[in-house]
């Protein structure tokens, strides 16, 4: 269809390109004005010199990337060695939202088919329930979390009552907690796009995979997963990147014990550090690493994508 | 918008040549939250005619970011602790309150007359003073508590129960106090054994949170948690097996100060709220609120009477001294950054 377009009427076709152009210009604006200048901003920042207590002097300085990467001891003044700090919280929080997005996929992936596969009519109020609890500002869903896992609170209590363990156990300010409240911040955003693909899917293959003797799970995982695959990319990234860079579940369920990658750059700006070059060069290097996985899946899919065409 | 709103309203003045009743008619508040009754800013309201807008913020170090990042010329006046307000008079960030500027300046209790963090009150009034130690279920625990060793070397019945506040300042001037080191040490040894120290002492502790540090204690997750004891009295009244500990090797003091910022737009506004603050029976509808000390003379007729015995604000005699946190030098302060990135990486 593109090949046709373009092979059409020279003359309105370029007619159509400068249109274009000009209807594009808001969304360039938009672009301009909340993408590209607050990161480059924070790219400008990255590279100035700390003020003392916030704020930056305008003298160009690797220094906050210097501190990311090199560890000079308590004092500043020992030979140079690989700062783990960073590296450790970022690894961190990349493992923690990576298994709150496999959680959610676990979970999301059985109930966006389970609703795509019921009756037209009855698929509305299913959407509706899930989005439901996202009315609520998220804060308050995640002190409900808390509320919910405490020692003393419903679920210890519940399990408590049927005997099921002896004693509480232990889940609020761990990692586990973490997970759990990151899972549950996110999921509507793994259940709607995977539900969006599933909607679409043509069931009769899953019948023609039954006819040619297929079993469900080879149907599954030949026919439908590879059918609905851009809505699971879609939940994973929507899941995983906010996740990455989340700070309320962390602080709230997992004690704050530990920085992650949101209350690292937090504390830059709000706590008593005050190293905004230092916020500004971690934020950017978050970025870039939010950059680089999510060009990784889009060269995945391109080439899923030529496969399944060729 | 204001702007285009107060020129307007110039022009309508001019044009009836009518002459301005009040000075501005508003007022634009910097504030914790939770930190001031409505009413209080009502009777102001309704008292001078002043309109009041107010934004509110969780920690000093909150205020002073956002007032770098562009906040500056916004607001008339914030309510930053003692150690903030040195830090702000140092950054040029305060404007200075003329003799006799303040009709009621002389209601300043005298043992408050000349604080260390802003000598002479040339910037400041005091607001609310109180102090931050912490707080132990004696149902889980009922030892010794006045101790600091509770908090950093904790018996093992406390070990993994322990919240301790979200904030550098307080952990670690509190640190500083149970090894008997200066707040602001340049010894190399005192901080390598500071930084042992804290190293060892997170083992014991469950987590740091701030904003809920009175929640955690009554709902029982903590059985220690450090807390300000207006805040403790609180908890107390949720949970009465909690008591408030003054520890033998001391606790830290605090005092939040209403500050005229420098480029306030409505200066006079700023200056009637100030003396209005400084009449003892306003500050003391801001202690029954919040149940801390007000540091004005006179006050105690207007007082709820249980504020007087309050275990949480009358320190037994073994209590050691209550310290201001101090403000180190830049050098001095990248080591304890250092130390507390340590302590929560």
């Amino acid at each position: 269809m593109a090949g046709a377009a373009a092979t059409g009427g020279s003359a309105r076709s370029e007619t159509y390109a400068s249109a274009r152009n000009w209807l594009l210009l808001p969304s360039w604006a938009v672009l301009g004005i909340f993408v590209l200048a607050p990161v480059a901003m924070m790219l400008v920042y990255s590279f100035l010199t700390k003020e003392f207590r916030g704020g930056v002097i305008w003298e160009f300085t690797l220094s906050a990337y210097d501190q990311f990467f090199f560890d000079r001891g308590l004092f500043g003044d020992e030979p140079a060695k690989i700062e783990w700090t960073y590296i450790l919280i970022f690894w961190r929080s990349i493992w923690q939202a990576g298994l709150a997005t496999l959680l959610a996929l676990l979970i999301g992936f059985p109930t966006a088919y389970f609703i795509a596969t019921r009756p037209a009519q009855t698929r509305t109020v299913w959407v509706f329930l899930i989005t439901i609890p996202y009315w609520v500002n998220l804060l308050i869903r995640t002190v409900s979390m808390k509320f919910l896992l405490r020692d003393q609170g419903p679920l210890n209590d519940f399990l408590l009552a049927t005997g099921l363990i002896d004693d509480p156990i232990r889940i609020i300010n761990t990692n586990a907690a973490v997970q759990i409240g990151l899972f549950y911040s996110y999921l509507p955003f793994m259940v709607l796009p995977i539900y969006a693909s599933v909607e679409r899917y043509n069931f009769a293959l899953s019948e023609a995979a039954a006819d040619l003797y297929a079993n469900k799970w080879t149907t599954l995982r030949r026919i439908v997963i590879p059918s609905v695959r851009p809505g699971i990319i879609a939940g994973c990234i929507l899941v995983f990147v906010p996740s990455l860079g989340a700070f309320l579940a962390p602080d709230l369920l997992g004690g704050a014990k530990n920085f992650m990658i949101g209350s690292l750059i937090e504390e830059q700006f709000k706590g008593n550090a005050g190293n905004w070059p230092f916020g500004a060069a971690a934020s950017m290097i978050l970025l870039t690493l939010v950059l680089v996985i999510l060009m990784f899946l889009a060269r995945q899919q391109a080439r899923a994508d030529r496969e399944a065409t060729s | 918008m204001h702007i285009f709103a107060k020129t307007a309203a110039t022009a309508v003045a001019l044009t009836l040549g009518a002459t301005s009743v009040s000075a501005e008619g508003k007022i634009v508040i910097y504030h914790w939250f939770e930190y001031i009754p409505q009413e209080l800013l009502d009777k102001f309201t309704s008292e001078t005619g002043i309109e009041v807008t107010m934004d509110t913020y969780d920690s000093n170090e909150a205020m002073l970011a956002s007032l770098k990042a562009g906040g500056m010329g916004t607001y008339d006046v914030a309510v930053p602790g003692d150690y903030m307000v040195s830090i702000m008079i140092g950054e040029g960030m305060l404007d200075e309150i003329g003799d006799g500027e303040l009709k009621n300046k002389g209601n300043i209790a005298p043992e408050w007359a000349d604080p260390s963090f802003d000598p002479g009150w040339m910037h400041s009034i005091p607001y609310q003073w109180g102090s931050t130690s912490f707080m132990v279920d004696t149902a889980v625990f009922d030892g010794n508590i006045d101790t600091t060793d509770i908090l950093f070397n904790p018996p093992a019945e406390l070990s993994g129960k322990i919240n301790m506040l979200d904030s550098q300042g307080e952990v670690l001037a509190m640190a500083a106090l149970h090894l008997g080191i200066p707040q602001c040490s340049s010894d190399r040894e005192q901080l390598k054994a500071l930084n042992d120290m804290l190293q060892n002492a997170k083992a014991h502790w469950a987590s740091f949170n701030s904003d809920t540090a009175k929640e955690v204690l009554v709902s029982g997750d903590a059985a220690v948690g450090q807390i300000y004891d207006g805040f403790g009295a609180k908890a107390r009244a949720e949970r009465g097996s909690l008591k408030y500990a003054f520890p033998t090797q001391g606790y830290v003091a605090w005092m939040d100060n209403v500050v005229l910022l420098k480029d306030a737009p409505n200066r006079d506004s700023a200056i009637a709220f100030m003396d209005f603050l400084l009449m003892p029976e306003n500050i003391a509808a801001v202690s029954n609120y919040a149940r801390y000390g007000s540091g004005l003379s006179g006050v105690g007729e207007y007082l709820d009477p249980e504020l007087a015995s309050l275990p949480e604000s009358n320190p037994p005699a073994t209590a050691g001294p209550a310290v201001f946190i101090e403000v180190c030098d830049e050098a001095t302060q990248a080591v304890y950054d250092q130390i507390w990135t340590n302590v929560k990486k």
